[in-house]
């Protein structure tokens, strides 16, 4: 196994030098040298391990967990997770005092963009993704991870994936397809890197000591299989050279554009939804330690969702040139999601049954709930922009990007937040957190930072809306451009200061993390629950 | 009646359960885009990009524009006075990929072309807030002193060609004096290069002669937007969909 591995890497490299030899842009040369350089390393690494690929952190747990490659993935989501948050708080910025531009073509907003969705949905959201999948499977199949090295391939080659997309990025290497913005080259790495991930994962359902395969499996799963067929489809192109970095979609024009939203649609629909579903299903029950509410409803709730979102993509192309017979299509299934998601969401919700004292107490449990309410609101508010007439008003403005975080924000940063504390003590064989008190300040940083943000984003992008389409008395439109550009800036910097509030809260959360993995414990006054006021 | 625990011990059976479950909506809405015939209106003047076009294309998506601006203008009243006459799906039948975008923190600029003079489009591009006072658009200065990469561009036509342009053999051989010759309004290769792309503009874009500058490019294709369909030949009950 090692020795495959090795040869694998050795291949790897050998054809990074390759592509650097042969490169007809410096892109292809700097990434040929990168995938050199993460072969070369990965193969000292291997070496140096001396075949350890990684134990359980309890040491007397009875079967054999990986619980080191967990560890990575909660070491890189806190890291990427500031980052994204980070790069979001600065294009805030740029669109509210421009010259924060700095006229560069490495720091404009137009490529800061991409890398800010790229390295909180891709980033962040994947590294949490990859981190819960790898210890929910495990815990869940009562056996250790498939595969040997091949977990930490996935980990690992997955990380440059991220290093290739994000330096592309700012070196101006896109395709321009949103959320799938990396060209080719990089699209073919993060295939490789993703059958190896769904191979681990099916290896390790195949060694499973349940009969059963556990519903948080279920979505991890789809997620996987999806994203995958999603992720080929929408990426196919004929690149200029082979050993260029430029490449033209093999789609053109409305086949294109709605491939692509098919593909951008279900990217929220099975990477940021479907999966994180997984979390819930297990960290939820988990930190309430209750029963999940009702098992016919994750089979009803599972199999519709997955069915209906795939036809929800036209949305995004109301009133173009898509024929309307699609768009029609798009925006009936897309209301019809709206039953499936708020299964999810009361199956959630009410597996708190007999628990909900647990929130006053329980900051962890408290912002996995929070989590359930926004998923809840996101998808109530998504079905009701899909309509047609609600959609004329809402596309192109800032209430896209207002429902978008209050999906992004609300249910998967708080979900993964609560994914990241609960694992953090566990995977470090510590016996609590370093402070639970900042996982409250973590909680209220978060949550007032979204409501300001969603709530800034909503006015702007209805004011915005109602600006375009205004007419005066004589029958001329209203507003020119500009002056609706110039009324966005008191909401930009709103926008700003929410966001601010959300990068303070990850601050927080990375520093909590650090402290626990160096094994220290704050002395603080541990949450109690109250006494019951017995009736008189 | 049927029973879910067989799918829930079999993961095989689960993938591929997932698999068809997933397929359905994607065939039912995309693959008849492919083979319907009212899916592109039928229209007279498209033609594939001139090799300056392209390259200011690329630029156009290499620096982002497409995350502010929109190129797609919506059958509403007030977009079509605000912007031009509503967008077809002809008009993009040659892009790969399209660049309809998502947000407006910008105006679209599927019509943008002739509605400002290349002066404007250059001090613009330079400092926004020159010309503009309220934009909050990142200025592009640097555009002016980058050459366009003219060697090797044949092969970005001929990619093009392989998923579905049709740009002609005359046309790959031609592209780097194509490319020079559209700033070039004097030379010899603008007669041939207007042949080739009927309506194309042969301008000094950036207003400094010589070789092609990005600034170039860029004008070139935003100049180039929205102008190619003939409208006054369009029947719009024709093309109902």
């Amino acid at each position: 196994m090692t020795f495959l591995t090795i040869g694998s890497l050795g291949f790897g490299g050998l054809l990074g030098a390759f592509l650097a030899a042969n490169a007809v842009d410096t892109g292809i040369y700097a990434h040929g040298l990168l995938l050199v350089t993460f072969c070369v390393l990965g193969v000292f690494w291997i070496l140096k391990q001396g075949g350890d690929t990684g134990g359980p952190a309890d040491p007397e747990s009875a079967i054999p967990y990986n619980d080191a490659v967990v560890r990575a993935g909660v070491i890189a989501s806190t890291f990427w997770g500031v980052v994204g948050f980070l790069v979001g708080l600065v294009i805030a910025l740029q669109l509210t005092f421009p010259v924060l531009n700095l006229d560069l073509q490495w720091t404009s907003f137009g490529r800061l963009r991409p890398l800010h969705t790229s390295a909180v949905i891709f980033a962040f959201g994947g590294n949490v993704l990859l981190m819960s999948s790898f210890h929910i499977v495990q815990r869940t199949c009562q056996t250790r991870i498939a595969g040997g090295w091949a977990p930490w391939f996935v980990f690992w080659g997955y990380q440059l994936f991220i290093v290739l997309a994000a330096t592309g990025y700012v070196f101006g290497i896109t395709q321009s397809k949103e959320y799938a913005e990396p060209e080719w080259y990089v699209d073919l790495w993060l295939t490789v890197v993703w059958v190896v991930y769904l191979l681990v994962f099916l290896g390790t359902l195949w060694r499973r000591r349940e009969p059963h395969i556990y519903v948080a499996n279920w979505f991890f799963l789809a997620f996987i299989v999806t994203v995958a067929l999603l992720h080929i489809i929408n990426n196919l192109s004929m690149p200029a050279s082979f050993f260029g970095v430029k490449s033209y979609s093999l789609f053109s024009g409305v086949q294109d554009a709605l491939t692509q939203w098919w593909y951008a649609h279900n990217a929220v629909g099975f990477f940021l939804t479907a999966g994180f579903l997984g979390l819930m299903y297990y960290y939820v029950p988990k930190q309430a330690n209750r029963p999940v509410y009702s098992y016919r409803l994750s089979i009803v709730h599972f199999w519709s969702l997955i069915f209906l979102y795939i036809w929800a993509g036209p949305h995004h192309l109301h009133y173009t040139a898509l024929p309307d017979w699609a768009q029609t299509l798009g925006m009936t299934f897309s209301i019809m999601l709206w039953m499936p998601s708020w299964g999810g969401m009361i199956n959630g919700l009410m597996t708190l049954s007999g628990a909900w004292d647990k929130l006053r107490t329980d900051p962890i449990l408290r912002m996995m709930a929070l989590s359930i309410a926004f998923y809840g609101m996101s998808t109530f508010e998504g079905p009701m922009m899909s309509i047609k007439a609600v959609n004329g008003l809402s596309h192109y403005t800032d209430w896209t990007i207002g429902h978008v975080h209050s999906g992004a924000l609300g249910w998967v940063g708080m979900v993964s937040f609560g994914a990241i504390y609960f694992l953090a003590p566990k995977m470090w064989n510590r016996t609590r957190l370093y402070s639970v008190r900042l996982v409250s300040t973590h909680f209220w940083l978060a949550t007032i930072g979204i409501v300001i943000y969603t709530a800034s984003m909503w006015v702007s992008g209805i004011m915005q809306g109602l600006m375009w389409r205004s007419y005066d008395a004589l029958g001329f439109l209203e507003y020119s451009f500009a002056e609706t550009v110039a009324a966005m800036h008191p909401f930009y910097l709103i926008r700003a200061i929410g966001g601010g509030f959300f990068v303070v809260g990850g601050l927080v959360m990375a520093y909590n993390v650090y402290r626990t993995a160096q094994g220290h414990l704050r002395e603080e006054k541990p949450y109690e629950a109250e006494p019951v006021a017995v009736p008189a | 009646m049927f029973d879910h625990s067989k799918i829930e011990k079999n993961s095989i059976l689960m993938l591929i359960g997932i698999l068809i479950v997933v397929s359905i909506g994607g065939i039912v809405e995309i693959a008849p885009l492919f083979y319907l015939e009212s899916t592109i209106e039928k229209v007279r003047g498209m033609r594939p990009y001139t090799p300056l076009e392209l390259a200011g294309r690329n630029i156009y998506i290499r620096e982002g524009c497409y995350n502010c601006h929109s190129q797609m203008v919506r059958p509403f009243r007030d977009e079509i006075e605000r912007y031009g006459p509503y967008s077809l799906a002809a008009e993009s039948m040659y892009d790969h990929p399209f660049q309809w975008g998502s947000k407006r923190t910008g105006p679209d600029l599927a019509r943008v072309g002739g509605k400002y003079s290349d002066d404007w489009h250059r001090e613009h591009m330079i400092n926004p807030r020159a010309v503009v006072p309220e934009s909050v658009m990142p200025g592009y200065s640097f555009l002016m002193d980058a050459p366009v990469r003219i060697a090797g561009f044949a092969g970005h036509l001929a990619a093009n060609r392989a998923v579905g342009v049709p740009y002609t053999d005359a046309m790959i051989a031609a592209t780097e004096t194509d490319m020079a010759a559209q700033v070039d309004p004097d030379g010899d290769g603008a007669e041939a290069l207007v042949k080739r792309y009927p309506k194309a503009q042969v301008r000094d874009f950036d207003g400094r002669p010589g070789k092609p500058s990005e600034m170039d490019a860029l004008i070139a294709y935003l100049q180039m937007l929205g102008t190619l369909v003939d409208f006054s030949a369009y029947k719009a009950q024709e093309n109902l969909r």
